[in-house]
């Protein structure tokens, strides 16, 4: 970002909101320090932090900038019992403890706003247009979704905002990714959010906040753009986002904690300022053709090793990258793939519907528009886990939970659950699972558990028919129609 | 944190090349949720082995360790430092660190000076000679002294200003709490805040 914007240059909506933060410029490439409107805190990364200031006798700057939430470690079975697990009990018993000793807003296990900290921040209305957001997790880039600026920091830099509300940060340099043309029925956000990360690689967003453009990012609603934001950070990117219009305005309005009456009008007459300028410049550009785009599921293990569902699994041998190819042969050997396999043909024992990246309501309507009045595959276990509680009441609302349950799913209740397995929903060794997360590390899921990234569509029509698929792939009655 | 200014105690000589932070601090620890109390994780599967250098009561109290190159490589973890700084040590010299770790170290106030391989030979063999001798560490004048042999290390401008006046992150920002008051003063009343809690219902 340049190191002055005059009033007349043009800038990027990073550059706008970066430049509405800045407490102090830093000088001779020292850190600007940058305020943080809001942090969001969970139980994983958080108790150093309340420590450190514990030790230093210091309390939090901004409570009223401030809220927790119990995700990670969250049983989503039987929350009324203990938790088994010491190390996870002890996690959360530290939150709810430091929450308390320094008057943090609290949203535990059994509330109706617990939930993934991703989740809870946009559904209270916490998260609008313009605003920095923060929080001890790399997927806070979700946020950004609605043009704000939200990135993932680490434990002590918890504790720094806990203690000054601010953050000393290096300038971020921008990137364009524009997705131009129309997705067809049966693609969604998820599928161009994989499909860019396979395009720049797991590093080829570095050091970057992505900007997502384009008349395909426009169509999508909120919770597709949250989709796509949250996975910036997959290709290696700070932070990502999408200029605010009328249809985040449109989801953030009304919400618990939106402004109201003439501070609604201020508000949005500042976030219509923010979008990206004509004329600004990016570090570096990136262009995906919507049209073409189709249902896109990962093979390997990284999120950047994905190919259409039509396709078979690559060879390494193809591969002229020493690095990619031998990381290639790793992937295949660790999720038992053979090259030139059809991606059709491999069958799960697994279907995670959920995370952070696609536990929303528009994403369990979405599965449950495909699963409606059908049974899953005989042998394949399916397990559907709300982004926060308020989701999975909504979802209630809507009969969602009895879809599931006829289908033969399991209903659960929210959190992080088989995203990372911190909780006892793992995979066993070996196992197989079509997942709605975002990452498909090596034993991410459970240890030696295999995992392929899909949209909430391609994990439904893949419970169904037990491999895995899209719902162009399934026969009538089709909930959707047939493509080329 | 506390200044940095000279420091005196008792000199320990690990006398090894490349010690990861996995090394200096193995993985079962992270699951803690103190920040302090990292003391027993500190090279904690050599600690089993009678003969680490750290199970001589010669050194058991040291607070100057110097060690061979590419110190703190490796993951990211900060608890290395911790687990140095609890156990009591207060400066580590060697030819070469990790950068994560080296960055750490000076947040957290653990002093890490870079001195040629050759003088840490010197400084092993000069300890060796008399087990339990002190180091006396002078960052005022970037010096490191054991017995005879007096060193001048490399430290960066800046983590030594840090040093020197005991300033953490967070001490640092804290200088500008003007700043962030009159930014305060400044942000739009409909921003929005987490208290009173709001709910749908
Ligand atoms: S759902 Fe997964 S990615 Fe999201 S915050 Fe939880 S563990 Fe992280």
């Amino acid at each position: 970002m340049p190191e002055t914007a005059g009033a007349a240059a043009p800038r990027t909506l990073a550059e706008k909101i970066w430049d509405a933060h800045v407490v102090k410029k830093g000088e001779q490439g020292e850190p600007d320090l940058i305020y943080i409107d809001l942090h969001l805190v969970h139980e994983v990364t958080s108790p150093q932090a309340f420590d450190g200031l514990r030790q230093a006798g210091r309390g939090l700057r901004r409570l009223d900038l401030t809220i927790a939430t119990e995700d990670h470690n969250t049983p989503t079975l039987a929350i009324d019992r203990p938790i088994a697990d010491p190390t996870s009990r002890a996690q959360i018993d530290a939150l709810r403890e430091n929450a308390e000793e320094f008057g943090v807003r609290i949203h535990s296990l059994g509330d109706k706003e617990q939930g993934i900290v991703h989740v809870v921040g946009p559904q209270l209305g916490l998260t609008m247009p313009g605003v920095t957001v923060v929080c001890g997790d790399s997927h806070t880039s979700t946020h950004g979704a609605f043009g704000a600026m939200a990135f993932g920091i680490g434990t002590s830099e918890v504790e720094h905002v806990m203690a000054t509300q601010t953050l000393p940060l290096k300038p971020f340099k921008t990137m364009a990714v524009t997705v131009d043309g129309t997705l067809r029925e049966g693609v969604t956000a998820k599928d161009i959010i994989l499909a860019v990360i396979a395009k720049i690689g797991i590093g080829g967003a570095q050091g970057h906040v992505i900007e997502y453009r384009g008349s395909a990012i426009r169509a999508l609603g909120m919770d597709g753009r949250m989709t796509i934001c949250n996975m910036s950070i997959e290709a290696g990117a700070r932070a990502g986002m999408v200029a605010p219009d009328e249809t985040t305005f449109e989801y953030v309005k009304g919400r618990p904690h939106a402004p109201q009456g003439a501070d609604w009008d201020a508000a949005v007459a500042y976030w219509r300022t923010l979008p990206t300028d004509d004329g600004a410049e990016f570090d570096a550009e990136v262009v995906l053709d919507a049209d073409a785009l189709e249902p896109f599921v990962t093979w390997g293990t990284n999120p950047g090793q994905g190919v259409s569902l039509a396709d078979a699994v690559p060879d390494p041998a193809h591969l002229i990258d020493p690095v990619e190819k031998s990381s290639a042969e790793r992937a295949l050997e660790y999720m038992d793939l053979a090259p030139g396999t059809r991606m059709k043909d491999i069958a799960v024992d697994a279907v995670f519907m959920g995370s952070c990246t696609n536990s929303r309501l528009e994403d369990l309507r979405a599965f449950a528009s495909v699963i409606k009045g059908r049974k899953k595959a005989e042998g394949v276990r399916v397990m559907v886990v709300p982004g926060s509680a308020r989701v999975r009441l909504e979802a209630e609302a809507e009969g969602i939970d009895k879809i599931v349950e006829a289908f033969g799913g399991e209903w659960r209740f929210a959190g992080c659950s088989m995203c990372l397995g911190m909780n006892p929903d793992q995979l066993a060794p070996g196992e197989r699972c079509a997942s709605t997360s975002n990452r498909n590390f090596e034993g991410r899921q459970g240890k030696g558990g295999r995992t392929h990234l899909v949209s909430p569509l391609v994990a439904a029509a893949t419970a169904i028919r037990g491999t895995l698929s899209s719902p162009w792939d399934l026969d009538a009655p089709e909930p959707v129609e047939e493509h080329a | 944190m506390e200044k940095f200014e000279t420091v005196t105690g008792t000199a320990v000589p690990l006398m090894q090349n490349t010690i990861d932070t996995d090394q200096i601090i193995p993985a079962v620890f992270l699951k803690r949720i103190t920040k302090t109390g990292y003391e027993d994780g500190l090279f904690n599967l050599w600690r089993q082995e009678p003969d680490f250098v750290l199970n001589d009561p010669a050194y058991a109290d040291g607070q100057v360790l110097f060690v061979g190159p590419d110190f703190g490589v490796g993951s990211s973890r900060e608890h290395a430092v911790w687990a140095l700084r609890d156990y009591g040590f207060r400066a580590v010299f060697s030819p070469r660190f990790g950068d994560i770790f080296r960055g750490n170290a000076g947040k957290q106030g653990l002093l890490t000076g870079v001195i040629p391989e050759d003088v840490v030979q010197r400084i092993w063999e000069a300890i060796l000679e008399q087990p339990g001798i002190d180091a006396t560490v002078d960052l005022h004048a970037r010096t490191v002294t054991v017995g005879e042999i007096t060193a001048v290390f490399e430290i960066d401008d800046y983590t030594r200003w840090r040093l020197l006046e005991g300033l953490d992150d967070i001490g640092l920002t804290l200088r500008d709490e003007d700043a962030i008051t009159a930014y305060e003063a400044r942000r739009p009343s409909w921003l929005p805040t987490t208290i009173p809690a709001r709910t749908a219902d």
